[in-house]
């Protein structure tokens, strides 16, 4: 087995403990790579099949060729879809950049408070979320199967262990479970593992005429193309592996003051 | 600069950071990045930055300690991972926290590594947790360990108080059995002999760290010892039965006949299933993928399949060295779950042989009733039915486990001294056979003018199960056809009479009321049971064994709402359930799973009993034409 492999079958484990483990199950799909690839391995390990929901949430603010390329794997691949929208506070216009909220409260609202209530919703106890360790200091912090509290906090400096495979599978109702089936991969890896899979990506993480490509997608106002002139799925493995920048530094809200982003994880962002 | 593209093909090895608070890890850490030219662009500047706005001086440490109170505090709270490497693989370094608080992170991350480095602070020598940690490390099953005594700067990089720390530490890890790779003396603050050799220790003519890591050894996957494939589900999908899995340990190939453990059943592998994968007809240790039997034979996730030749152990009793994590500690007597690969089993302790301070390993001499947080002990456990594992110097993968307490995964254990000649389960089928009488099924349907089947009602207490299967009896007797009524609580009074209430003791009562269903249907009976069958999964093995046995079977959901149930209350049994009289009652202190995709469904709070059962015979009669001989099962 090479490293990709182990990877993958890793991934495949965590998958069907959490579809073995959780009635109301559930998946985060943002359209973005690492999501892409989850939804890639998911239909690996259960043969072809999605057996549980996909949930987008929409911030209305996603770039909109990711909607289109959304609803076309949907069909393609056969997927439940579930959408999420916190309509009240995009009615309201309270968002970035017009409304008066920073970029990291429009995070929270339009993410985090618009997961929230699908999860209410829909009564998922398990939601599985395609983060990985390297993309930043708290979730490098995270387990596989990470408690979230009723309002969906996240108790960063009392977690569960977790040993030898065996998860928390058993939790308080109310509570629900993120499990993380990529937490052990690297930005490098999903693009080798693309590569090796031939897995369709959306074309915006390809360089355009003018030398600019994604590479994280976010909402249009907050996520900043980077220069480059990958245009291929090996371009860009080549171009990662002579980089030294971080991968969300496109991404505007993590820099709004020092623990930014660790505020808006513990209370229950992605 | 790395640049080929084979550059992260090759492999990764995982290197846990452990030692006592304050020894300087997450230190060493920010260190070996920032000497090998790991950190991201602009990394180190921000950090400088941020201490500068803060008003603190600037801390490799800074790098891990992601959480904000960790760097309010200095102190890793929780275990980080993060990547780097040298032009020999890549690296995932796991910092793990040395405050005796955060104990169950340390082992966290120590869990998922493949070799150590352990720091102690050349100024304070030898503390708790320095000892602490290789105990544990050791329990772990890591044996690659490398000693760095920092914070030489502190003592003058004198040789003489390194060797004295390297002199007691080693004495320490000989009484483990832990032979250490070898000891270095650093500075994690300046840098000294991590990534070059240091000219404030030129009588060091050992390895720096960055040398010393290339050294250690990926360990091999476990693909030569005997197969332990563990199933984690079965899948429908497309028509076919999929066990999913992931093989532990050895390997299977088409063709192979596997003995599924605790149950002794038998069965060869038809197919191995991937999915956008080349196929290929092996699979071995560390892959996740899906098997088909030839024969269909009823197996459920926490069996493990082995080959004929090396089956697992067997047993409910085993001794086993625990670590306990758990806010209220181990006692004897009291009921936990044991989770060991797959299977998922109510245990207590038996009785505990030793209990260890693992920071002094002294052992405390008088017989114990418990083990306090962040102690070991020697012990026996005994599972309320049997495991299937292995000894953990044979088989680590199926020789450890996790228990948990009220929802928590608070212990970690090895087992130990397994004997496999004494326990050892025979297969059920090495011995036993099913005889195959004369008479055949069709020759009986066709006596009776129709086929056995079973005819499944499951619904809450009240629901009106009991009139409903009384009815049903009476009017396929009436039509001449076999019919017979297998009662939940007449079953009670006999075959059932040692089973009580409990979650397990309910499921084995349906699966004996399934069993003997099966022969009743064999014996050319439509069958009608009446049990409330909460699970879905009961009532999944249920429908298994009738496919095994070749049995028609039809589940009817007698569904009605249980304000109803409650109003009616025959047997004056939701009364004493919301009296407390009666714990685990379905509905009230217990769930009912509504099934999710039943044959036939009665609403019982809308229609009369008659109606109910006028229902049930038309689609017996109509749709599922059981007296219909014709129909090929
Ligand atoms: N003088 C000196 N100080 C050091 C050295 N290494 C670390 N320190 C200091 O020791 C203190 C503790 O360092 P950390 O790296 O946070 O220790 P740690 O082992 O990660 O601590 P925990 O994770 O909380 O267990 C910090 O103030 C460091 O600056 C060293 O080589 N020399
Ligand atoms: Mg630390």
């Amino acid at each position: 087995m090479n490293h990709l492999d182990i990877l993958e079958n890793q991934s495949i484990f965590i998958l069907r403990e959490a579809f073995n483990k959780f009635e109301n199950l559930a998946m985060l799909w943002s359209i973005g790579k690492d999501s892409t690839v989850l939804l890639w391995l998911a239909r690996k390990a259960f043969f072809g099949h999605v057996p549980f929901p996909l949930v987008h949430v929409d911030t209305t603010y996603k770039i909109a060729s990711m909607i289109e390329y959304r609803d076309q794997l949907v069909k393609e691949w056969n997927l439940q879809l579930v959408v999420g929208k916190n309509e009240r506070v995009l009615r309201e216009g309270q968002t970035f950049p017009q409304g008066k909220a920073t970029r990291v409260e429009c995070c929270g609202m339009l993410k985090k408070d618009g997961l929230k209530e699908v999860l209410e919703k829909h009564k998922f106890t398990g939601v599985i979320v395609g983060v990985r360790r390297d993309e930043d200091p708290t979730r490098a912090k995270e387990r596989y199967f990470s408690p979230r509290d009723k309002n969906m906090e996240w108790n960063v400096t009392d977690q569960p262990p977790e040993l030898w495979d065996q998860f928390k599978t058993d939790f308080e109702p109310g509570t629900h479970i993120r499990i993380h089936p990529l937490l052990h991969w690297t930005e490098l890896n999903v693009w080798e593992y693309i590569e090796r899979e031939k897995m369709p990506v959306i074309p915006l993480y390809f360089a355009n005429e003018k030398g600019e490509r994604y590479r994280s997608l976010g909402c249009a106002p907050c996520t900043f193309p980077i220069k480059s002139h990958a245009r291929t799925v090996p371009e860009i493995i080549a171009e990662l592996r002579q980089t030294n920048t971080s991968e969300r530094s496109g991404r505007a809200q993590d820099k709004e003051s020092e623990d930014a982003f660790e505020k808006l994880r513990r209370d229950g962002y992605m | 600069m790395e640049t080929s593209l084979t550059a992260s093909q090759d492999e990764q090895l995982k290197i846990v950071i452990v030692g006592h608070v304050d020894h300087g890890k997450s230190t060493f850490v920010g260190r070996l990045f920032y000497d090998t030219g790991s950190l991201p662009e602009g990394k180190y500047e921000q950090l400088v930055a941020i201490a500068q706005r803060r008003g603190v001086p600037f801390e490799f440490a800074n790098l891990m300690d992601g959480l904000q109170a960790e760097r309010d505090q200095n102190i890793t709270i929780d275990t980080a991972q993060i990547w780097f490497r040298t032009p020999k693989r890549q690296y995932v370094i796991i910092d793990a926290p040395g405050h005796k608080e955060f104990l169950k992170n340390m082992i966290t991350g120590a869990a998922h590594a493949d070799a150590s480095l352990l720091l102690i602070d050349a100024n304070e020598g030898v503390q708790e947790q320095s000892r602490r940690h290789g105990y544990l490390l050791h329990l772990l099953g890591i044996q690659q360990v490398v000693v760095l005594v920092n914070k030489m700067d502190l003592k003058n990089h004198d040789e003489s108080v390194f060797r004295s720390i390297e002199t007691e530490y080693r004495a320490f890890l000989k009484q483990i059995h832990v032979e250490p790779k070898t000891f270095i003396p650093i500075s994690a603050k300046n840098g000294d002999n991590i990534a070059s050799h240091s000219s404030n220790m030129p009588w060091h003519k050992g390895a720096t760290v960055l040398q010393a890591l290339d050294e250690f050894k990926v360990p091999p996957l476990p693909t030569h010892l005997s197969l332990r494939f563990p199933i984690q589900d079965v899948y429908r999908f497309d028509h076919r039965r999929i066990l999913a899995g992931r093989i532990e340990s050895g390997s299977l190939k088409v063709g192979d006949r596997l003995y599924f453990w605790p149950s002794g059943k038998s069965s060869v592998v038809n197919t191995i299933e991937r999915w956008n994968a080349p196929s290929s007809l092996v699979a071995g240790a560390g892959e996740s993928i899906g098997v088909t039997l030839a024969e269909q034979i009823f197996v459920e996730r926490g069996q493990v399949a082995c080959l004929e030749s090396s089956p697992p152990c067997m047993t409910r009793e085993f001794s086993a060295n625990v670590f306990w994590m758990g806010r209220t500690p181990l006692q004897i007597g009291k009921k936990y779950k044991i989770k060991l690969t797959t299977q998922e089993i109510e245990c207590e302790v038996k009785s505990i042989e030793k209990v260890i301070d693992a920071s002094t390993l002294s052992e405390t001499k008088e017989k114990r009733e418990h083990v306090a947080r962040n102690d070991v002990a020697e012990l026996t456990l005994r599972a309320r039915l049997p495991l299937a594992l292995d000894d953990h110097m044979r088989i680590a993968e199926t020789g450890r486990f996790v228990i948990v307490d009220d929802r928590e995964v608070s212990g970690g254990g090895i087992t130990t001294h397994i004997l496999y000649e004494t326990r050892v389960a025979q297969p059920v089928s090495e011995n036993i056979t099913w005889l195959q009488t004369e008479v055949s099924v069709s020759e009986r349907a066709s006596r009776n003018s129709h086929y056995g089947a079973v005819i499944w009602l499951t619904g809450l207490s009240g629901s009106g199960k009991s009139t409903i299967a009384t009815s049903l009896e009476r009017e396929l007797f009436n039509r001449g056809m076999q019919a017979y009524v297998l009662d939940g609580d007449n079953l009670r009074y006999g075959l059932n009479a040692n089973l009580g209430f409990s979650p397990e003791d309910r499921s084995e009562n349906i699966r004996r009321a399934a069993e003997v269903a099966k022969l009743f249907a064999d014996a050319g009976f439509i069958v009608i049971t009446s049990l409330i069958s909460p699970f879905r999964s009961d009532r999944a093995r249920a429908r298994e064994i009738m496919t095994e046995g070749q049995v028609r079977f039809y589940e009817i959901h007698i569904d009605c709402p249980l304000e109803t149930c409650e109003k009616r209350d025959p047997k004056k049994l939701y009364a004493k359930a919301r009296a407390g009289e009666i714990k685990g009652f379905t509905g009230i202190s217990s769930p009912y799973e509504v099934p999710e995709k039943p044959d036939l469904v009665l609403h019982t709070a809308q229609e009369t009993a008659s109606e109910s059962v006028a229902g049930i015979l038309d689609y017996l009669l109509q749709t599922a034409r059981i007296s219909d001989t014709d129909y090929e099962i």
